[in-house]
């Protein structure tokens, strides 16, 4: 059975490291492991996604419109922006933690009010402030670790020896930092 | 030793196993980490950004003829400037094994078209190869190079941005010791004159045979036979995101060597199963191949022309739908379009050209293009590397030829992108006498691609120290008379020199110098630009009288409080590039030491 794993969020965020900390994981358990995204013009601010499949034999890269089993968003809209890619019985992680996109800055739109309820209408919704959670534990820039911890306890990866992914992965004087996050997300969900 | 590696890393470690030793690319998405990674080899690959795709092209046939396993690698428009060796070299042959590697995007993802690029396979009559994985990919350039070697010509390797930027487990060799093969001069097979090209030409109809028969017996085309009711044909990533929907419930034509296609091995398979789907991005070029076989087949009567098949798109093209999907109020979500960096040098000349009157502004490729999105409104048009100086210069000599003509025509285009084709067309104004203004917009480096190095920046590929090119005394020597080179945070020095050349019946060109917010800066950068990134702006908002000026430099540091009624600059943001502060009517911005 193949899982699908989308991390969705704004340039700039973290969401290159959080999955590529997952898929070596994934890899390190025995798992066939896929993954795609999109580099470009969007690094510059724009909406990001990365897709992460695993399972026996992994064929398309790419998770397909319904077909994600968890849908994780960095931040707060883009959540709904990328839920069309969540199966109907699938579940949403959003951070709670907005970014103005470019017509909002310029006052040519509003940042919308409503989403987490219209999430919570629509599907099974986990609301978590990683920002805050990130803060508490002395760097605002681990968020994108903490949330990958609410993908690993969601998604049941509990028994990958996580410590050594992230050591083996992780600048030497950011591991202990990112040690406490992902457990931090742990704990969360 | 298995490693996860997207299709570039795969790429480029498949060259290294397969003993090549010159790599030579101009970067574009989603080619630019193939050579970013064959890099990494410096004790064994000679690596090098050239400045267009040709060049690259030309640099790696050369290394060829000379006896050495080449490469360059360029993203599907790039082939386009390489064609012209490409059509020839395809006639010379080769010595050491060459291949050329083109990226498609499928899909646009960031791209200005989607042409297919298998077509060029074709048009030149050179053997393709198209992976659908990272394993794939890596095993197939090792093989594209024995090819390359054994049938004497070069070999075009297709790609596409799924495949480049997808990430699989890929099982990793060794490398293959390939000595540099001995050069012996023969002018016949290389001196493409008159006298020799016939003889040139019928090895290549001779060879185009040979290499059909491979086509038919390779193992990378391939019959999976499982539920023969449905035969699907597919090459590349098709080949993946079709087995995701049908799984074991259809037989497959596996096709990882596509240029000449297996009439046999079609037709077999055609005799085998009992209604065939066609899965292709782009063109209907196996389809058309299957039905001048007399193969009945189904491909883009069902399935779209334009963008990927992924799974959601086959299975709706087939069955009508794709899966049930959770939709949601779409009045909850703003656009997110990419945007200037806090600090990106290229605001305050947007701000400042966007506000002119009677202005075309002819584009190009680069970040620069966001110029043409709100706030800045200053673009008209763009179409191809190199296109706005000369697209600039026909522009302005028809609107010359009206009676009171005011329209004054600006070209923008970066440093890279002006090296890269920009030169010629600016020889071009300067000849045929034009009277445009010719922005160049040096940060430094090729910046959206991710920060290459370029002629510009004094530093090659492998991290050499090299000569700098110098922008102004290049621009002189095409003819230009009028130059100036302004700092474009520097508002009124931007407004200045649009004023100097407005005011200028001669061609003009301005060059606006300030490094990329991103780049990570070389010691002459640090000489150079004392000051760049060591402040930030802050609003006092006992002054701000809610103007929401500043919000109209695009800057993404800079939100508008609505209940408050007051800008806010992000201090984590900011860099101190001050174009909000001398946009301030009421002096409310101030700078704070970093």
């Amino acid at each position: 059975m193949v899982k699908s794993i989308l991390l969705v969020g704004v340039g700039g965020q973290g969401t290159i490291l959080a999955s590529k900390l997952l898929t070596a994981g994934l890899m390190e358990a025995g798992y066939d492991v896929k993954m795609s995204e999109i580099h470009g013009m969007s690094q510059r601010g724009g909406s990001v996604s990365t897709h992460v499949r695993y399972g026996e034999k992994v064929e398309s890269p790419v998770i397909e419109l319904g077909g994600a089993d968890i849908l994780v968003s960095f931040e707060m809209m883009e959540a709904l922006r990328w839920l069309r890619y969540l199966r109907k019985d699938g579940k949403v992680v959003v951070n709670n933690f907005k970014i103005n996109s470019m017509p909002i800055l310029c006052g040519l739109a509003d940042y919308p009010t409503g989403i987490l309820e219209e999430l919570s209408e629509k599907t099974t919704t986990i609301v978590v402030d990683a920002a805050q959670e990130a803060v508490k534990i002395g760097n605002a820039k681990v968020m994108n670790v903490i949330l990958l911890g609410t993908i690993v306890k969601l998604m049941g990866l509990e028994g990958i020896n996580w410590d050594k992914i992230i050591r083996d992965n992780v600048k030497p004087k950011f591991i202990d930092v990112n040690l406490k996050a992902i457990k931090v997300g742990m704990d969360l969900v | 030793m298995k490693k996860l590696l997207t299709g570039n890393e795969a790429i480029a470690r498949g060259a290294w196993e397969a003993g090549v030793r010159f790599a030579s690319a101009y970067p574009g998405t989603p080619s630019t980490e193939i050579l970013e990674n064959i890099a990494t080899y410096k004790e064994d690959i000679l690596a090098e950004w050239a400045p267009n795709e040709k060049v690259a092209l030309e640099s790696a046939i050369g290394a060829s003829y000379v006896g050495a396993r080449a490469l360059a690698s360029m993203k599907h428009v790039g082939l386009n400037v390489a064609a012209d060796p490409l059509f020839t070299v395809s006639y010379t042959g080769i010595n050491g094994g060459l291949v050329i590697i083109t990226a498609d995007d499928v899909g646009m993802h960031s791209s200005q078209n989607e042409q297919d690029n298998r077509n060029y396979a074709r048009a030149a009559k050179i053997p393709m190869f198209e992976p659908s994985d990272s394993q794939e990919a890596k095993d197939m350039i090792k093989e594209a190079f024995e090819i390359s070697e054994e049938y004497g010509t070069p070999v075009l390797f297709r790609v596409t941005t799924r495949v480049c930027h997808s990430k699989g487990i890929v099982e990793c060799g060794d490398r293959k010791n390939v000595e540099i093969r001995e050069y012996v001069k023969d002018v016949k097979k290389r001196v493409p004159v008159p006298a020799h090209t016939p003889a040139m030409r019928d090895r290549v109809e001779e060879r185009l045979n040979k290499l059909e028969e491979f086509s038919n017996s390779t193992p990378w085309n391939y019959i999976e036979l499982h539920d023969t009711r449905i035969g699907v044909v597919a090459s590349g990533c098709s080949y993946r995101f079709a087995k995701e929907v049908f799984g074991d419930s259809a037989s497959y034509l596996k096709l990882g060597f596509t240029n000449p296609l297996p009439k046999r091995l079609m037709k077999e398979f055609a005799s085998k199963v009992d209604k065939i789907y066609v899965i292709e991005e782009d063109d209907p070029i196996i389809e058309n191949e299957l039905k001048a076989l007399g193969i009945q087949c189904f491909g883009k009567d069902v399935f779209p022309y334009q963008g990927e098949m992924t799974p959601d798109v086959i299975r709706k093209a087939v069955y009508g739908q794709a899966k049930e999907t959770i939709e949601y109020d779409t009045n909850k979500v703003v656009s997110r379009p990419p945007t200037y960096c806090a600090g990106c040098p290229h605001r305050g000349l947007m701000y400042e050209l966007g506000k002119r009157k009677n202005t075309i502004i002819s584009g190009d490729i680069g970040c620069y293009a966001l110029g043409f999105a709100e706030p800045y409104n200053a673009m008209d048009w763009s179409t191809c590397m190199g296109a706005s100086i000369s697209m600039a210069h026909g522009a302005q000599k028809v609107l010359n030829t009206k009676e009171d003509n005011n329209i004054r025509v600006v070209s923008i285009i970066g440093d890279s992108t002006f090296f890269h084709t920009g030169i010629n067309s600016l020889l071009n104004v300067a000849y045929n006498k034009s009277n445009t203004i010719n922005v160049i917009l040096d940060n430094r480096i090729t910046a959206m691609t991710g920060h290459q190095e370029n002629p510009g920046t004094g530093y090659t590929l492998q991290g050499e120290k090299t000569v700098f090119v110098d922008i102004e005394a290049l621009v002189k020597a095409c003819g230009i008379k009028n130059v100036r080179a302004i700092n474009p945070n520097n508002l009124k020095e931007v407004k200045e020199a649009l004023d100097w050349a407005y005011s200028l019946d001669e061609a003009s060109v301005i060059i606006t110098k300030w490094p990329c917010v991103l780049k990570k800066l070389s010691e002459e950068d640090k000489e150079e630009f004392k000051d760049a990134f060591k402040t930030k702006c802050s609003v006092d908002s006992e002054k701000c009288v809610g103007c929401k000026m500043c919000t109209k430099t695009g800057c993404p540091a800079i939100s508008f409080d609505k209940i408050e009624k007051k800008a806010k600059i992000d201090p984590n943001s900011c860099v101190g590039c001050e174009v909000c502060l001398q946009v301030c009517p009421v002096k409310a911005i101030g700078k704070v030491e970093a």
